[in-house]
This record gives structure tokens, C-alpha cells and sequence, in this order.
């Protein structure tokens, strides 16, 4: 199957178009995913109902009681023959994650550190060195997926994941990072925890990352951790076969 | 705002699952917020609109039955959806029309007879404090529901509801077109989507003759579908926005059909989308039933929903 060249309109649904930029993760694509979610809300105003953007696309839903699917590929045609990356806007907030890395709360440290040939301090200062960028929200609410990971760090998901992943837990899984918000189920590697609130209903914007967001993780002491609020309370090792 | 809110009902027994949902969570699904709302979106409005009230106030949605609810004043109510063999006190309770409720009188949900999820509004709306601009209740994600913390009913919880202002609608009882027969076949309406033409001409044939058996894997994230294993040349992609009904294709080749509670992104390809309406009529089969996949058409599929929404915004 053959498709026409990006970037497309793809149908998703009477409400729904899905706006299909790039093949390939690169972080460049968030300069022009954040001016087309940008120029989407104006072109769409009162009839924009969601805007879902991801790695490479964004998904627009509208209300189609009150524009035609039609008239909503049209404005979308439109925006995208305006678009100009957005150069300024897409740089994203930066956001400082502190991080307390340490076996106890980040159970798959040492699993990381024999699958990546390296030290656990190794992986704690690959992992706290660059700086990562949001390219997608998702799985639970305000779960951030963060890369590109450092090479060196890529680290399978856990053959079975976790029932309980403590909130505020700092993970990695292929070439990604991301902290757990809350309580969920997960299968990624712990490998330290944060007090940050990375969901907040309370909060304007109930998300503390987005889409396009910087973000670096700071190592801190368990101390300054608990100072911040953070709960110590251990996690179980996983239960992963040692050999390959 | 709403009027001085009284009790409603006191839960008697709460049965497995009863969800407080108005229409869902809009304009948060950037943050991973699903959107929840009612599963069957066809019996939700007929609800409320049958107990006089306008669109979107929030009514209970009954999966499986087992609730029992006891009125604390007089109340208006409408029964629509699932037939859960519901009784009011000893009799059973007319659905899909409006109904009277003394107080201290009880609505009694059994076991389904036909279909899975029953729809209870009450004139005026529940009331309930919306969180992220809903009160749609999704347990996983710990939003909405009385409390705002996404609980399902509880034995002892006493249930607000809004005093009515007027009544928005005059309808007494459905029409009985629009009553559906939920024991009898299903033919779900999907719109292809962007990687329908990624799946081999087999499997394609298939996706739309074949039987399809719904699953006991079913919720309201998503059903299950069991049947012949579907082909396409693409195993998975970078993970993208998911809108309501996607039909997705894991490597297994058991297509699963996204409802209310969806994963707001996935990486799955997609034989593309359930209609609204379509939707609605999946939620409402029970596992073992069997279900059949039609292709339609965007205009069509718009044009049948407008008309279907069309009735309720008079």
C-alpha cells in the first residue's frame, strides 16, 4: 500500500480528523505539532472539541453538529498550507524534576545498570545529564512519555509488568522516560521516585508537563525528597529473569 | 447553577457497577484524560429526555444490574436502555417511559434479560460537583461520580439530585422505533479508516461477512471481538490519538472496539471507526453475542447522527 505524501488528513471518525506530519520520531516535529495545534484552535473556535497530538500527529476532534466533517477538512487543508513552525512557542516550558534515585524506590536501578553495562551511579548521571522533551501525554492522566533517551540507557519494558507502580515514580522503557502521576499498573523500569505533583485537579491546567515541555531530573537526596513530601516507601525488585 | 439540590435516593445495595455519567470530558484529552460518558449514548438521551431534562445532565448508567435504590421524596424517573428487570417495589417498572416515584418506594434492578446497561435519570439530574468540567465518573482514572473521586455507587450513599426548574422535553414514552431489541443481531456501522487498505484482501473480507463473537474481555474502555484473525501488513506504529469507536487490530488479529473509556493514544492500526450510534449498540452486547461489521459511509453516518441528536435539542 501506497500512501500520498505527508502531510495527510486522515479520517478518524464523524468527528474526528487525524493530522499526519512526520513517519519518524525527531524533536523538530514539535516546533510544527505546536504551531498546527496552535493554528487549529483558532481556524476551529467554538466547534474544536479536542486536540490530541503525538510524536508525529494530531488528532482534531470537532463537534459535528456544528461543522461538517467536510467543512473540517477544508479549514485543516487550510491551516496546513499556512504553517510555519512555530520557533518561538515550541520550545517548551523547562521543568526541573526532583529526583530521588535510589534502589529502594527504584527497584529495576540495577537491572538497568547490568542490561546497559554501566555502574547504577553511571545510569543515575546518564539518565539526570540532558534534557528530555514531552512528545506525547497519555496511558493515565498527565503521564508524560519523554525522550529520546541516551542510546546507552534503552532498556526493555518488564516482561511483566507491576500490578501497583507507586505515584511519582521515575521510569525508563526503550527510548523513553516518564513519571507515574498516580497509582497505576506499569511495566517500565523504576529507577528513582519524585515528589513533583505531576497531575493536580487543583491546578490551572491540572498537568504540570505538555506536549513540547523540557524537562531534566534532578538528583536529590532522600532528605530534600522528603522534605518535598515524597513518600519513601519501598518498592518490591521485579520478578525478571536474570539471563536474557 | 443548579437549584437547591435535595436527596434523591438512598443506595440500598449498589450492585457491581453503577456509574454516574453525564455527556463526558471534553477539552482535557491532550493531558490523557479520557473521556467517559455514557457507554450507550442512544438509551443515555432518551433518558433524560423522557424525564424532562435538558441534554447532558447526568443520569445513572446500570451495568449488570443489582442496584437497589430507595426514593427519599417523590421523584419523576425514566428507565431506558439495558433490560436489567428492574421493579419498582414489587411491579415491574415500565421502561422507556416517564414514571412516578413516591417516597420511601423502591427501584429494584435484577439480573439482564436483554442488554447490559440500563439508564436511570431523574427529573431535575443527579447533582454531583464536575471535576475537569464533568461529572462523568471513570474509576482507573479516579475523576467524577458523586464524590469526585471516580467511586462507583456504595451501599448507604445518598444520591442529590437538582430540583427541577421546568421541564425540557414533554415526551412521555419512546417511540417504540426507538426502543431497540438488544438480544436481537447486532450490524454495527464503521467508517473505514486511514489503514483499512493495509489489511490483506482476506482479512478485509472477513472484517465485514464474518460473524463476530463479543468477548468476556469487554468494558467500558473496550470490547473484544472474536472471530477470524485479521491480517495487517502494519504490526504496530508511533502511538497516536484514538477517537471514540476506533475499531484496532493488535498482532493477535482480534480486533477490540474503543468506547468511553478509551486510552486517550495507542500505536495499534485501525479497520477504522464505529459510529456513535454503533457504539452505543455494541455496549449494550452481552458476552457470547454475535455482531456484524457493515461499512458506511461519512455523509451517511453524520447524517444519521444529526437526525438522532436532532430529536433531543428541539
Amino acid at each position: 500500500m501506497t500512501h500520498t505524501a505527508l502531510p495527510r488528513l486522515e479520517s478518524a471518525g464523524i468527528d474526528s480528523w487525524m493530522v499526519r506530519l512526520f513517519e519518524t520520531i525527531e524533536e523538530n516535529n514539535l516546533l510544527w505539532l505546536s504551531a498546527l495545534t496552535h493554528d487549529c484552535e483558532v481556524a476551529f473556535g467554538e466547534a474544536l472539541v479536542d486536540l490530541v497530538p503525538s510524536y508525529t500527529t494530531l488528532m482534531v476532534t470537532f463537534d459535528p453538529l456544528r461543522i461538517s466533517s467536510w467543512e473540517a477538512r477544508k479549514r485543516l487543508a487550510d491551516v496546513l498550507a499556512n504553517l510555519v513552525p512555530d520557533d518561538a512557542g515550541g520550545e517548551g516550558e523547562l521543568h526541573e524534576i526532583a529526583t530521588w534515585y535510589d534502589t529502594s524506590v527504584g527497584p529495576d536501578l540495577e537491572r538497568v545498570a547490568r542490561l546497559s553495562v554501566m555502574s547504577v551511579e553511571g545510569v543515575i548521571k546518564t539518565h539526570s545529564f540532558q534534557e528530555y522533551r514531552v512528545f506525547a501525554l497519555g496511558f493515565s492522566p498527565g503521564f508524560a512519555f519523554m525522550g529520546l533517551l541516551d542510546e546507552s540507557l534503552t532498556c526493555p519494558r518488564l516482561n511483566t509488568p507491576r500490578q501497583k507502580v507507586p505515584s511519582g515514580s521515575v521510569a525508563i522503557a526503550g527510548q523513553q522516560t516518564a513519571a507515574y502521576p498516580a497509582v497505576t499498573p506499569g511495566g517500565w523500569n523504576l529507577i528513582g521516585r519524585t515528589a513533583a505533583r505531576l497531575f493536580d485537579r487543583n491546578r490551572e491546567g491540572f498537568s504540570l508537563l505538555k506536549v513540547g515541555d523540557r524537562v531534566r531530573f534532578v538528583s536529590v537526596d532522600r532528605q530534600t525528597f522528603e522534605s518535598e513530601g515524597g513518600d519513601p516507601a519501598p518498592v518490591e525488585p521485579a520478578n525478571e529473569e536474570k539471563s536474557p | 447553577m443548579n437549584p437547591a439540590n435535595t436527596y434523591g435516593f438512598r443506595v440500598n445495595r449498589a450492585g457491581p457497577l453503577a456509574l454516574l455519567q453525564d455527556a463526558g470530558r471534553f477539552g482535557v484529552r491532550h493531558l490523557g484524560v479520557t473521556q467517559g460518558g455514557p457507554a450507550d449514548l442512544h438509551a443515555w438521551a432518551w433518558a433524560n429526555q423522557l424525564a424532562g431534562n435538558r441534554w447532558g445532565s447526568p443520569v445513572l448508567e446500570v451495568t449488570f444490574g443489582g442496584l437497589e435504590l430507595q426514593a427519599e421524596c417523590d421523584l419523576t424517573v425514566a428507565v431506558t436502555g439495558g433490560d436489567l428487570s428492574a421493579k419498582h417495589d414489587t411491579l415491574p417498572l415500565p421502561m422507556w417511559r416517564r414514571t412516578r416515584i413516591g417516597k420511601g418506594e423502591r427501584i429494584i434492578f435484577g439480573a439482564p434479560a436483554r442488554g447490559l446497561r440500563a439508564y436511570l435519570a431523574v427529573a431535575g439530574g443527579f447533582s454531583a460537583e464536575p471535576v475537569l468540567g464533568s461529572v462523568a465518573c471513570v474509576a482507573r482514572e479516579k475523576l467524577g461520580g458523586f464524590d469526585g473521586q471516580g467511586h462507583r455507587l456504595a451501599e448507604g450513599d445518598r444520591l442529590s439530585v437538582s430540583v427541577p426548574d421546568c421541564a425540557y422535553s414533554e415526551a412521555v414514552e419512546a417511540p417504540e422505533c426507538e426502543q431497540p431489541d438488544y438480544s436481537g443481531p447486532a450490524i454495527l456501522d464503521l467508517l473505514p479508516g486511514a489503514q483499512i487498505a493495509d489489511f490483506t484482501g482476506r482479512s478485509l473480507y472477513d472484517a465485514f461477512n464474518c460473524e463476530w463473537r463479543v468477548d468476556d474481555r469487554a468494558d467500558r474502555m473496550g470490547v473484544r471481538l472474536i472471530g477470524p484473525a485479521l491480517h495487517c501488513r502494519i504490526g504496530s506504529m508511533i502511538s497516536e490519538g484514538i477517537s471514540l469507536g476506533a475499531v484496532q487490530v493488535p498482532p493477535d488479529g482480534q480486533p477490540i472496539a474503543l468506547l468511553n473509556d478509551r486510552q486517550t493514544i495507542g500505536g495499534y492500526p485501525r479497520l477504522g471507526n464505529l459510529t456513535p450510534l454503533a457504539a452505543s449498540r455494541l455496549a449494550q452486547c452481552l458476552p457470547g453475542q454475535s455482531v456484524r461489521l457493515r461499512p458506511t459511509g461519512a455523509e451517511r453516518a453524520l447524517r444519521k447522527y444529526r437526525a438522532f441528536i436532532d430529536q433531543f435539542l428541539a
